[in-house]
């Protein structure tokens, strides 16, 4: 038979910030490659301009961002204003970690599509990709 | 402007689209990569193979900074395999190359192999045509960790390295077959480790009982501690060493057209194979044939040869 044309949902983790473990990003990491997913996984440390650089080289549809350092209020908007600066606005952003809501409302105010906290099933952030990608 | 003058036009986002569209058999990338031959054939292209956790990905990371340093731009494919349960893959190899994130004159990009056998991705070799098209003077591929038969690299690579560790034994042994010919250049990673010698010894045993197909290039064996850094430079020259046996020796010549030829009948069968079940239709005719053969109406040999006669009449 002909190939079949394959379509892909990739999607970058990244676990910006100096806070020092990624047990959490790995976790989802590895959800989203048993859910049949592409998951770019680029570690620990990552500056926004290695996560959004990473995100333009790997065409991927969705960054999810894993941030536990506190610095979420810096990181989300200097991601998003670095994809304005590339062209990625067709590219998701979304994350996870211990945000709290009033945060949360501005965040996606501002073009961070969904924030999930502790607590949220990987099944959630699984059905929220499949749900708001087009492919 | 078009997607293929977006690449040469050094547009980043237009090399990645373009990546994604080869990726996924779409044929909108067929005019781009036509466009774009003609400014293909420059790059060195350098494959990297070996056993899993052997320091691939460390020694594709240290060697692109050795490149960057002489002013050489740099494009890596880094292939990692998909889960054959899930479809699912992590790509995990860049996370060793971090430095070169922001660099412009290295291009990264990570492939799953979507369930191609080989070592490789499918498309593999037209994404070294788009990083070549692109400018990148060196295309690093960093194989999946290989056992035995993942040899799909030299069908692309000019030169091949392959990376062991010490301390194998057995694993040594287990991956002679096949990877040994493919070999130019042999790396002994991790030389830190205890056995390195060893290990080095034993490879150079069996490589004097594997006769190399060209006799007037002996692979030589590296040690290295990609890590610290350390027997990279002398890495380096060694692989400079065997470019200039490829040009010298007119190898790198017959390479090209081997390369060349397996590339053509690849696109050829792909596309004879496209335009018979077009042919033959949709599922459903393909069904009827199919139950044809199953009832014992007509056997699949005549049928296929009638076929295929009436249709190159
Ligand atoms: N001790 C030591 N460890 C090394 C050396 N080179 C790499 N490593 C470590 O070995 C591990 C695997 O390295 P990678 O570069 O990811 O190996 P790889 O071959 O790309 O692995 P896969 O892509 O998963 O097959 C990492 O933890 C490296 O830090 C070395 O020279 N010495
Ligand atoms: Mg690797």
């Amino acid at each position: 038979m002909a190939e079949e044309k394959q379509k892909k949902i990739r999607v970058l983790i990244a676990k910006p910030g100096l806070d020092g473990h990624d047990r959490g990003a790995k976790i989802i990491a590895r959800a989203l490659r048993d859910a049949g997913m592409e998951v770019i996984y680029t570690g620990l440390h990552q500056t926004p301009e290695q996560v959004v650089a990473t995100a333009l080289q790997e065409d991927v549809d969705a960054i999810g961002l894993s941030i536990l350092s506190g610095a979420h209020n810096y990181l989300f908007p200097r991601v998003l204003e670095l994809m304005k600066e590339k062209g990625l606005e067709d590219v998701m952003l979304f994350g996870g970690g211990i945000i709290p809501d009033e945060d949360i409302v501005k965040l996606k105010a501002m073009g961070v599509k969904e924030i999930f906290t502790p607590g949220t099933s990987t099944e959630e952030v699984i059905q929220f990709l499949r749900e708001n990608i087009k492919k | 402007m078009k997607l293929a003058d977006r690449v040469l036009n050094k547009d980043v986002r237009a090399v990645a689209r373009l990546i994604t569209l080869v990726e996924n058999g779409d044929p909108e990338a067929l005019p781009a990569l036509k466009a774009l031959y003609p400014h293909t054939g420059r790059a060195y292209i350098l494959g990297v193979t070996g056993a899993p956790g052997a320091g691939k990905s460390t020694l594709v990371d240290k060697l692109t900074s050795a490149f960057r340093s002489r002013g050489q731009t740099v494009g890596i494919i880094a292939v990692d395999p998909t889960s054959p349960f899930t479809g699912g893959a992590i790509l995990g190899d860049r996370i060793r190359m971090q430095r070169h994130y922001l660099d412009k004159g290295v291009f990264i990009r990570s492939m799953a192999t979507r369930g191609h056998l080989g070592g490789l991705a499918v498309a593999t070799n037209d994404v070294v045509h788009i990083l070549d098209a692109y400018g990148m003077d060196i295309i690093l591929i960093e194989t999946v960790g290989v056992g035995q038969d993942e040899v799909e690299i030299v069908k692309t690579a000019h030169t091949c390295l392959v990376i062991t560790v010490p301390g194998m034994g057995d694993d040594i042994q287990a991956i002679k077959a096949g990877i040994l010919e493919i070999g130019d250049i042999f790396v002994v990673n991790k030389a830190d480790r205890e056995g390195a010698d060893k290990t080095v010894k034993e490879l150079e045993i069996m490589l004097g009982f594997n006769t190399y197909p060209q006799k007037s290039w002996k692979p030589p064996i590296y040690k290295t501690i990609a890590v610290k850094d350390e027997g990279i430079s002398a890495l380096v020259e060694g692989i400079d060493a065997h470019l200039s046996y490829l040009k010298d020796s007119g190898e790198l010549k017959k390479r090209k057209l081997n390369q060349t030829e397996r590339e053509f009948l690849e696109i050829l069968q792909h596309n004879l194979m496209q335009q018979a079940m077009a042919k033959i239709g949709d599922r459903e005719a393909l069904t009827r044939l199919l139950s044809k053969i199953v009832n014992r109406e007509a056997d699949p040999y005549s049928l296929v040869e009638e076929m295929v006669k009436t249709w190159f009449a």
